[in-house]
């Protein structure tokens, strides 16, 4: 691992030395980054590294989305055409086949839809980042956690656009969040961004020496987490009983993903009993009573985690990273 | 005393081999912890400090650990154990071309590369027409660098190397590749950068060019440095261990030919002349300046060696040097395995700094030797040595159809004295006259 730390004063010696050799450019005066390559560079500095780079992770986020809409008609467009059409068919599905009375159910749905997706693309993106961009790793030095957290970041651009088109899905259905908890959209995202770099940069480098990674975590995020989060069914009506029967609620909350998209839905749908649509005197319970304290400590939890992870992800990363190059 | 740009201190980095390369989850299950393998140490303890301004080559065989070294300077492997201390920006240009992301536009490539770097956008901005302008793309700066022949894309990679204003400049090879004009453009862009006092790291194939440009080089074997010295002594250094290794000829193959080898007419004893002029035998002379012969390893892959070569200079007895325009003679004395033929032998005339001054072998003069097994003697016959001041190393080979199977460098040297006092490289024969306009005066003798 490269890492680049402030040089050390220049000895006045070699500044007057070296100021003899050219007349064009004091090149050799001008201050100096050292860099250390060594296999054994801590983890905090290589942070400190990251940050310095944070040019280049903004370029590779822009990168990231140009590459992936390249050649494609929509290009951008898709970024918020997927999401829609992925939310049409849920609706239909589980708001007109196996219809169970939430009203907007499609509201609903999407709250945890835009968390989920930011989670699912980040850490799915991130896979194969390593891999997939093997002819800049094995041509130049630069931090490499930098890419997944590119991917990451490029889910968050996603995330922005779909929240663009869930503001105007509730505009137009004139559906009003919970303006006083609105802040726990904010409070969730950090726990839920941290989460995915942690595990991006695990599995990105987990990926160049098992291939297998990319499509193990396919199907295991694509489907069973999904299905393991409240987002197409609702905790409060669905599973609470029975899990509370088996005394299984820890179990399912053990799921770090579970109290975000729920701190989302709270935020977003708002309600905790709407009228069901097919007995208006029968209220549904699709969210818990819990108060926003609930909530905050749940998403702090989840953030406490999620930074161990980041740090286990980053000393993973920092031992697998030192042969990237030879692996791909 | 200068600082150090570049401090390598103990590197070394080991590769594994397997056999079998499991990398789906599968096989890493079924073969935990028993995967066969080998270590492969591509590099062992590699110490060496570029001073701030100088210009290293690194100089090595296929395999020897080149590339490995770089990429571990320049950050983009990990050393197994070492380190490497850059001090400043460094730049680099391995294998070929530099990282571009294939999707992206050239245009798009260079912000991409730039940002790598460490450069803001308004700082590629600066130079961003310095760049296209170098690597001559012109209008297709905006098509995907996937679209880009091999010549633009490794343009476009020198040109973003050199543009980003680096402290130091690591070059791996690539100056082979593009057309002669831009290759010139490269070089003078590298003294350059020498005269700017910057540092630049180069692997070359070319000896020549490590000889030209470099200020030291570092020789690598196996992975091993086994010496860092001024680039005449390190080319010595390479080409010796390159016969030592046995790399120059396939053994096998070689063993193979001479074994078909063995009905051979007796070698005729041949005078090798330049077709255009014949002379009669050189006076035998002193032995000028011969090296202690090169200790090779016995190998059936080479069967012809040469026991001793030595310059006969015309008037041995009385100087050991020669005058601008007197012959000397190059006798190398070998033997022979076994019979060979098709045996071509080799002449190469360096004067100081090592700049080749002259170079033929017996097949371009328009023989060749058949040789019987034993010893033998060859002589290459300067009839005049045009030169002027010097100490003149001569290097001498031989070939056969297989491959070169001795070389020595240098094999002896000679020195030229110049009475007169013309300066220069080469001894012309000149006369001035006055024509008209005046008369001529004799200069006194004694200025």
């Amino acid at each position: 691992m490269a890492i680049e730390a402030p040089a050390q004063p220049p000895d006045a010696g070699s500044a007057a030395v070296t100021s003899v050799l050219d007349g064009e450019g004091p090149v050799t005066a001008r201050p100096k980054t050292t860099r250390v390559v060594s296999s054994d560079v801590a983890v905090w500095s290589r942070l400190k590294e990251v940050w310095r780079s944070r040019e280049l992770l903004v370029y590779l986020v822009r990168t990231e989305i140009k590459v992936k809409y390249k050649n494609s008609f929509l290009g951008l467009l898709w970024s918020m055409l997927s999401p829609a059409l992925t939310l049409a068919v849920y609706t239909l599905v589980f708001g007109v086949v196996l219809h169970d009375g939430m009203p907007n159910f499609a509201i609903y749905l999407f709250s945890g839809i835009l968390v989920w997706n930011l989670f699912s693309t980040g850490i799915l993106t991130a896979t194969g980042v390593v891999v997939n961009n093997a002819g800049l790793v094995k041509k130049v030095s630069f931090p490499r956690e930098i890419l997944a957290l590119a991917a990451v970041g490029s889910a968050g651009v996603f995330f922005f656009f779909q929240a663009c088109v869930m503001v105007l899905f509730m505009a137009v259905l004139h559906w009003a969040p919970a303006w006083s908890l609105l802040y726990l959209v904010l409070v969730a995202l950090v726990p839920t961004l941290v989460l995915s770099c942690a595990l991006g940069i695990f599995l990105a480098a987990i990926n160049v020496y098992m291939r297998d990674t990319q499509h193990l975590v396919t199907v295991l995020v694509g489907s069973a987490w999904f299905w393991a989060c409240p987002i197409v069914y609702s905790f409060q009506t669905t599973v609470a009983s029975r899990l509370a029967h088996h005394h299984l609620t820890w179990l399912y909350f053990m799921n770090p993903l579970t109290i975000l998209v729920m701190s989302f839905q709270r935020a977003l749908y708002a309600r905790l009993t709407p009228p069901s649509t097919y007995a208006p005197h029968a209220p549904l319970h699709v969210l818990p009573h819990w108060s926003a304290l609930t909530y905050v400590w749940g998403d702090a939890l989840v953030l406490a985690f999620a930074l161990v992870l980041f740090y286990v992800a980053m000393v993973v990363f920092g031992r697998l990273a030192g042969n990237f190059a030879e692996e791909l | 005393m200068r600082t150090t740009a570049v401090d390598v201190q103990s590197v070394s980095k080991r590769f594994r081999l397997y056999h079998e390369k499991y990398s789906s989850l599968k096989e890493k299950v079924i073969h935990a912890g028993r995967v066969p393998h080998e270590d492969l140490w591509a590099l062992r303890d590699v110490s060496f400090e570029v001073p701030e301004g100088e210009t290293v080559g690194i100089l090595g065989r296929n395999g020897s650990g080149k590339s490995t070294l770089l990429k571990c300077i320049c950050g983009i492997l990990q050393p197994t154990s070492g380190q490497v201390v850059v001090r400043g920006k460094l730049a680099g240009l391995l294998e070929l071309g530099a990282g571009f992301q294939q999707e992206l536009s050239g245009r798009e490539n260079i912000y991409l590369n730039g940002s790598m770097l460490g450069l803001s956008k308004r700082a590629v901005d600066r130079m961003f027409d310095d760049i296209v302008d170098f690597a001559e793309l012109g209008q297709f700066i905006d098509n995907q660098v996937k679209y880009y022949s091999s010549g633009m894309y490794v343009r476009l990679g020198f040109a973003v190397a050199v543009n980003v204003d680096p402290d130091v400049l690591v070059i791996d090879e690539v100056l082979a590749v593009g057309d002669e004009r831009f290759q010139r453009k490269c070089m003078e862009r590298v003294k350059q950068f020498q005269r700017e006092g910057r540092t630049i790291l180069f692997v070359s194939h070319s000896p020549d060019l490590v000889r030209s440009i470099c200020d030291r080089a570092v020789v690598l074997s196996d992975g091993e440095m086994i010496g860092m010295a001024s680039p005449g002594e390190a080319v010595r250094l390479f080409r010796e261990r390159l016969l030592a290794a046995g790399d120059v000829l396939g053994a096998s193959e070689a063993a193979a030919a001479l074994d078909g080898a063995t009905a051979e007419q007796p070698p005729e004893v041949r005078v090798l002349s330049d077709p255009q002029s014949v002379r009669s035998d050189p006076q035998s002379g002193d032995v000028a300046g011969g090296l202690p012969p090169l200790r090779l390893a016995p190998q059936e892959s080479r069967p012809v060696r040469f026991t001793e070569v030595t310059c006969l200079l015309p008037a041995a007895g009385e100087r050991p040097y020669v005058l601008p325009g007197e012959p000397v003679t190059i006798r190398a004395s070998f033997e022979a395995a076994r019979a060979v033929t098709g045996v071509v032998f080799q002449l190469e005339v360096r004067g100081d700094g090592g700049t080749g001054l002259f170079r033929t072998d017996s097949e371009i003069l328009g023989v060749t030797c058949d040789l019987e097994q034993g010893p033998g003697t060859f002589e290459f016959r300067l009839e005049a040595v045009p030169l002027l001041d010097g100490s003149y190393d001569v290097n001498v080979g031989v070939e056969t159809p297989r491959g070169l199977s001795d070389w020595r460098e240098p094999a002896c040297s000679f020195e030229v004295m110049n009475p007169s006092r013309s300066t220069g490289f080469v001894a012309v024969p000149v006369s001035g006259a006055l024509v008209a306009g005046g008369a001529l005066q004799s200069v006194p003798a004694g200025r």
